[in-house]
């Protein structure tokens, strides 16, 4: 119902690593500050200091444990337990717009509050039109919209913000009034969720330039994009997490030490120390 | 915003403050946006050198803390019981008129009578300076809670520490490993380093039993058993030394390797380093005689200076060794001379004919012992000895094989000069999962040891100082003992005790803080022990504290162990129905567990609202490379009758006349804060701030105070750093570059080298006096508690708080018993504010798991659940639990459950969470809260589900005579709670809730 823009050469979008991402939230709640005050905001809140506080966020940070499969061929399922599986791991998921190139999300949008950009295709809802029928979060297959439905469960402990706007569509919109903000320094032209980032595992860039550091850090790293088989095309891309080096890889085992190699059996270590020729 | 007209360049908002944040203890550089007066936005200041321009999630919801409904807005007066949370709101002038006519009352009477506590405090020069002027020994912040544990054993090995005072070498380490660092410490330094490590491809350890967080994205996990972090770390120790992989030049240059050590025992000075008639430690040398091949010729000229120069303490003697037939020529010498060979092995004899022998053999032996071989570690550490071989080789290889070479010129402090620095680019960071058990003063210290013996402390690539440390180790202040005729202590009182006769402790040896700090209890109690006032406040043990004055110490809840225990001595009358604890203040600027207890609450500012100073007097926000410090500035004016409390400090000193705070016309000194941390000077030129010093705000480190200092700081973005010289980049033990600069700065009183104590001397002189030896000895009751602990030669033993009788009582009592919450008269004491019982009956096998906790990244200590943001990423807890750990309890993920302790028995949500060690079950900390606290929703899941774990941990140690905490710095040992986990008969009905045991 919404038409989508001829393909764009520009496509703005996140690079997120999830071998650096420790999962420490700063990325959800610098964007939650900086857009709740904003043009884009407010990010309304439900019961904030009561039983069940919730609210709107542009981005949110899942945690998973991961249990790697076990290296070498794969025993029958009975003796599982016996098998020597590498370590769980806990990966860190940060998840926000993907500002696909060809999203339902904005398609199925009655009143054409839900667009994409053709400048540099960021996906954004035009609040005056949104009627927030929700269709378009249905359609997101990556939850990355959200809602301060009209009349919150519980008002009382809200009353400090009782011009909360309610009742539109919200979602990321890779903070559009920030990147190209001449008010702001040039370093501060980002999304706030990368300059927040303590590990530096979001960049942000141009992911239509091969030749953009994000492209080239995708390609280097083999960056894939989040369930593609859905046919959305989204522009972010997620870098997998590099290869653990434990007990369980060869690659971890130190060479035998390159000086001298000791036979602890035939010297003790205290008569071998007695004679050892020091300078201070 | 119609989109036909997006405005992209809108500013964003009206104006920008730069100041320091204060949401957790990293001290980042912030920007806060205001917009209409309010505050608009809080991002990260890219100058800063803590954060460079990152911020957290708690630094980014800071706003929220400000505007948070739980801030307090005016002074109050209780008027019901305490704990019923009934006040007046009273004026300022009322408030403070009480405060002084309590205090003066004291003072006259008895300035110890004064426990003054501060809590996660980030002005601990002025409040410690404050009570020293005040005249009471009773003082400490919260270390003695969180991570004394790491301060004592660093600065008691190489007057320098983990956390804050220093950290990996993060451009240049291979290898970090990671040991007991939860979520909470530290927070941005930390994850930047990560994020470098990892773009470098340099290898993780994670050594914890919990992996979340930091450990996550490390290489390896290793989930060692909680509390055997020592014994692991002894078993690489063993490994390195089996196989020569250790730094043995490094070790004798830099630390007491080849000093001597006294084997003579029963004898006054056993285990002292063999000194000269100079006081020089000696060590032994190859005479020139006898010199084999391969010794260093450049050894010559120190042996002659001995020789020749002091005939009578550096004479060649004869030594004999007990470990060959063949007897050689040695001589004994200044162990601190340069170009000698000293030696590090064998037995040697000293001038009146009795024995020594290096201290490093003395390490050696210790960790050489099969009690530390891997495969005798192995199933108490929960780690295989495989694996600990691995790691050991793995180490060996960064360090030595892997080595680096900086072309960094220095000269080291015998002027001798060097073209290049050598790094061993290993590097260690530990934290509360070392700091919080009963052994973590020597499990600390052995991982030192392990850095020690890799030639890894402040070179490339390993673990470095901050400025203003290395201070020597341990560093020259004292417990402050005596007061001058004005009434004020000596010197602070909390410090670095180096011998017995630096304890506070009375004729009898008995302890004269009311913490037992400096105590034969807990004798380098270097933070003293928050955790152990309220009891013995109550108990008058030693003595009668009239007033208890807390400053942001959440000790009716987080702060404190057996926290039930703890609200109910809050409580605790006498025959007279008075008060035992009679005035309790408390200062805070939030209403949090502990308001409801106090007789008059002050009411502080927000951090947005005030001036700070994060001064270099106190724990440091220096990098490797540059010394810094910071302030706080007021960005917004309080909208609520509240003053910052170091202005209300410093007007109470005035009111007091306290030394320094009135004039001789009894005016104030200060008028605010701010004028303090500008005109007060600690030493002449030495002052709060290290920037924009000297009368033209030229200097710095040292000069006169300047009247436009703090000008200086809010234009150049609330901070100042110093660049540490090029050439004192690394080896600042002994690096003339550096410590001159450092001692232009102020930070060290000479140029000496800082000896890294291999072997800890002033150990020794404790268990000297425990056996007998000295004016100052310890109880016969305390002796073999002292002897056993204070080892010079770092140990692990497995002490555990435990074990108790009452267990089959508390699932008996636990049907009568109330329910945690309401009106705490409701809920009588079931326990005696007196010493529990010798706890004895049933054995460990009786609580089988390890409980332990940790803070969540985007939360700190009790005040992130008052966030309307933060509470929304979590705003309860669950215990988490391997899965084969559930399954034997028979018990699902989602499952209600009873984790029972000796203290009492907690109705818990479970989860299952692999990647914890089977052994252990763990929450997040002080999620939980009390009802009505923190003005959260009376159905909030905070209290609804949520729990805090400290109502299991016991107060009191094993032996109930002590306090559950190290029995070298007193540190509580809340990570030693053991529990047992049981199946809920009623498992359908959510919400928790803790039931006692009823003594």
């Amino acid at each position: 119902m919404t038409s989508l823009p001829a393909p764009a050469k520009k496509k703005l979008g996140l690079v997120i690593d999830l071998d650096i991402c420790v999962g420490c939230h700063a990325c959800a709640v610098a964007c939650k500050a900086w857009n709740d005050g904003g043009d884009f905001g407010p990010l309304a809140d439900d019961d904030p200091y009561g039983a069940e506080p919730h609210g709107v966020w542009f981005n949110r940070v899942h945690s998973y444990e991961v249990q790697p499969p076990a290296p070498g061929p794969r025993l029958d399922l009975l003796h599982l337990e016996d098998t020597a599986a590498p370590a769980p791991q806990m990966v860190h998921f940060p998840r926000s717009c993907l500002h696909c190139e060809t999203p339902d999300c904005v398609t199925v949008c009655p009143t054409g509050a839900s667009y994409k950009r053709a400048e540099d295709g960021i996906v954004l809802v035009d609040q005056d039109k949104c009627i927030g029928c929700q269709l378009c979060a249905w359609a997101c297959p990556y939850g990355a919209r959200e809602i301060a439905l009209p009349h919150p469960k519980t008002t009382t402990s809200d009353t400090d913000r009782k011009d909360a706007k309610r009742g539109t569509m919200q979602k990321c919109t890779l903070c559009v009034d920030r990147i190209y903000n001449e008010t702001l320094d040039a370093r501060d032209r980002q999304p706030a969720c990368v300059l927040a980032c303590p590990t530096h595992a979001r960049m942000f860039g141009d992911l239509g330039d091969p030749d953009s550091d994000v492209s080239k850090v995708v390609a280097e790293r083999g960056g894939f994009a989040l369930m593609p088989e859905f046919g959305y095309q989204p522009v972010n891309r997620y870098l997998p997490p590099r290869p653990r080096r434990d007990g369980s890889s060869t690659a971890a085992t130190p060479p035998a030490p390159a000086t001298e190699t000791l036979d602890a059996n035939q010297l003790p270590p205290l008569l071998r120390w007695l004679d050892k020729a020091l300078s201070r | 915003m119609p989109h036909a007209q997006l405005e992209l360049n809108r500013p964003t908002g009206d104006e920008v403050k730069t100041t320091t944040c204060y949401m957790c203890a990293c001290r980042c550089g912030i920007r806060v946006h205001l917009k209409h007066g309010q505050v608009r936005y809080i991002d990260g200041n890219p100058a800063h050198p803590i954060n460079r321009g990152v911020i957290c999630a708690k630094g980014a919801s800071g706003m929220m803390q400000h505007y948070s409904p739980a801030r307090l807005s005016k002074p109050l007066l209780r008027v019901g019981e305490r704990g019923e949370r009934k006040f007046r709101e009273i004026e300022w002038d009322e408030t403070l008129a009480l405060a002084t006519k309590w205090l003066s009352d004291i003072r006259a009477r008895n300035p110890d009578e004064l426990a003054f506590f501060t809590g996660r405090d980030q002005s601990q020069a002025l409040t410690g300076w404050w009570a020293q002027q005040f005249g009471t020994i009773n003082y400490a912040a919260h270390g003695g809670f969180c991570s004394v544990n790491m301060a004592a054993a660093g600065m008691y090995t190489f007057g320098g520490s983990f956390w804050e005072f220093g950290e990996p070498d993060w451009d240049r380490t291979k290898y970090l490993m990671l040991w007991g660092v939860a979520e909470d410490h530290d927070s941005n330094p930390i994850k930047l380093g990560l994020g470098k490590l990892k773009a470098r491809g340099a290898k993780i350890v994670a050594i914890n039993p919990v992996r979340t967080g930091y450990a996550s994205i490390a290489d390896e996990w290793v989930p060692v058993n909680p509390g055997t972090d020592g014994l692991l770390a002894g078993a690489l120790i063993h490994e390195l030394l089996l196989g020569d992989r250790v730094d043995f030049e490094y070790l004798v240059r830099y630390s007491n390797a080849h000093h001597l050590v006294i084997r003579a025992p029963g004898a006054a000075d056993d285990g002292l380093i063999a000194r000269d008639a100079d006081g020089k430690p000696l060590c032994a040398v190859r005479s020139a005689s006898n010199r084999h091949s391969g010794a260093a010729q450049s050894a010559e000229p120190g042996i002659h200076d001995a020789d020749h120069g002091k005939p009578d303490s550096g004479s060649l003697l004869r030594n004999v060794r007990n470990d060959e037939q063949k007897s050689s020529d040695f001589a004994l010498t200044d162990a601190t001379q340069p170009d000698i060979a000293p030696l590090i092995a064998g037995e040697y004899t000293l001038p009146d004919g009795r024995k020594a022998v290096p201290a490093f053999q003395l390490v050696a032996e210790r960790f050489l012992a099969d009690d530390y071989a891997p495969d005798h570690v192995a199933e108490t550490c929960g780690v295989d000895a495989a694996t600990i071989r691995r790691l050991a080789a793995e180490l060996a290889h960064v360090a030595f094989d892997a080595a680096i070479e900086l072309p960094i010129a220095w000269t080291d402090t015998h002027g001798r000069h060097h073209d290049s620095m050598r790094g061993r680019p290993v590097s260690m960071h530990a934290m509360r999962g070392i700091a919080a058990h009963a052994n973590g003063f020597h499990t600390c210290r052995t991982i030192h040891l392990l850095q020690i013996l890799l030639g890894a402390i402040d070179t490339p690539g390993s673990y470095r100082y901050h400025p203003p440390y290395p201070k020597p180790a341990p560093p020259g202040n004292k417990p402050a003992k005596s007061r001058r005729p004005d009434g004020s202590l000596t010197g602070n009182p909390l410090g670095y005790p180096q011998s017995p006769d630096d304890l506070l402790v009375d004729a009898e040896g008995k302890p004269r803080r009311i913490d037992h700090a400096f105590s034969w209890e807990f004798p380098l109690a270097a933070h003293g022990l928050l955790q152990a006032v309220i009891r013995n406040a109550v108990d008058a043990n030693p003595t009668h504290i009239d007033t208890l004055f807390l400053f942001m110490a959440n000790m009716g809840w987080n702060s404190a162990m057996d926290t039930t225990a703890t609200r109910k001595l809050l409580c605790a009358k006498d025959a007279g129905g008075r008060y035992k604890i009679p005035h309790i203040i408390y200062a805070d600027a939030y209403d949090s567990e502990t308001v409801a207890f106090a007789d008059l609450v002050l009411p502080d500012t927000t951090y947005l609202e005030r001036y700070d100073c994060i001064s270099l007097l106190d724990r440091p926000i220096s990098g490797c490379d540059h010394a810094a410090d910071a302030i706080r500035q007021p960005v917004v004016a309080p909208d609520r009758d509240v003053r910052p409390f170091q202005d209300v400090l410093l007007d109470l000193g005035a009111r007091l006349k306290l030394p320094n705070m009135a004039d001789p016309d009894g005016q104030p000194v200060y008028k605010s804060y701010a004028d303090y941390m500008v005109r007060h000077e600690r030493a002449p030129g030495v002052g709060m701030l290290s920037g924009w010093r000297g009368a033209d705000g030229t200097q710095a480190g040292k000069g006169a105070p300047n009247p436009d200092q703090l000008q200086r700081y809010i234009e150049h973005g609330c901070f100042f750093e110093t660049k540490v010289p090029e050439a004192g980049a690394y080896y600042r033990m002994a690096n003339r570059d550096y410590l001159a600069w450092a001692q232009a700065m102020g930070f060290v009183a000479n140029t000496e080298p800082v000896t890294l104590q291999l072997y800890c001397e002033v150990l020794q002189r404790f268990r000297l006096a425990a056996q007998g030896h000295g004016a100052v000895q310890p109880p016969e009751a305390e002796r073999a508690r002292v002897e056993r602990y204070f080892d010079p030669v770092p140990l692990w033993y497995s002490e555990i708080e435990l074990p108790a009788p009452l267990a089959g009582r508390a699932a008996r009592s636990a049907e009568r018993a109330a329910p945690v919450g309401g009106d705490p008269r409701e809920n009588p004491p079931h326990l005696p504010s007196g010493h529990l019982p010798p706890q004895a009956g049933e054995g460990n096998d009786s609580y089988p798991l390890s409980a332990i906790t940790q803070r969540p990244m985007f939360m700190y200590h009790a005040w992130g659940s008052q966030n309307r943001w933060l509470r929304q990423i979590a705003a309860r807890n669950v215990l988490y639990v391997h899965p084969h750990t559930l399954a034997a309890h028979k018990l699902a993920s989602g499952d209600w459950a009873w984790l029972t302790s000796p203290r009492g028995r907690l109705r818990v949500e479970v989860r299952a969470h692999a990647a914890t060690a089977p052994g252990t079950v763990w929450t997040w900390n002080a999620i939980g809260k009390r009802r009505g606290a923190w003005k959260l929703g009376a159905r909030a899941p905070e209290f609804v589900d949520g729990f805090l774990l400290n109502h299991l941990i016991g107060e009191r140690a094993r032996d109930a005579r002590y306090g559950n905490g190290d029995p070298v710095t007193g540190q509580a040992a809340w990570f030693d709670l053991k529990v047992r986990l049981e199946h809920d008969p009623e498992p359908r009905v959510p919400g928790h809730r803790f039931e006692p045991v009823d003594a």
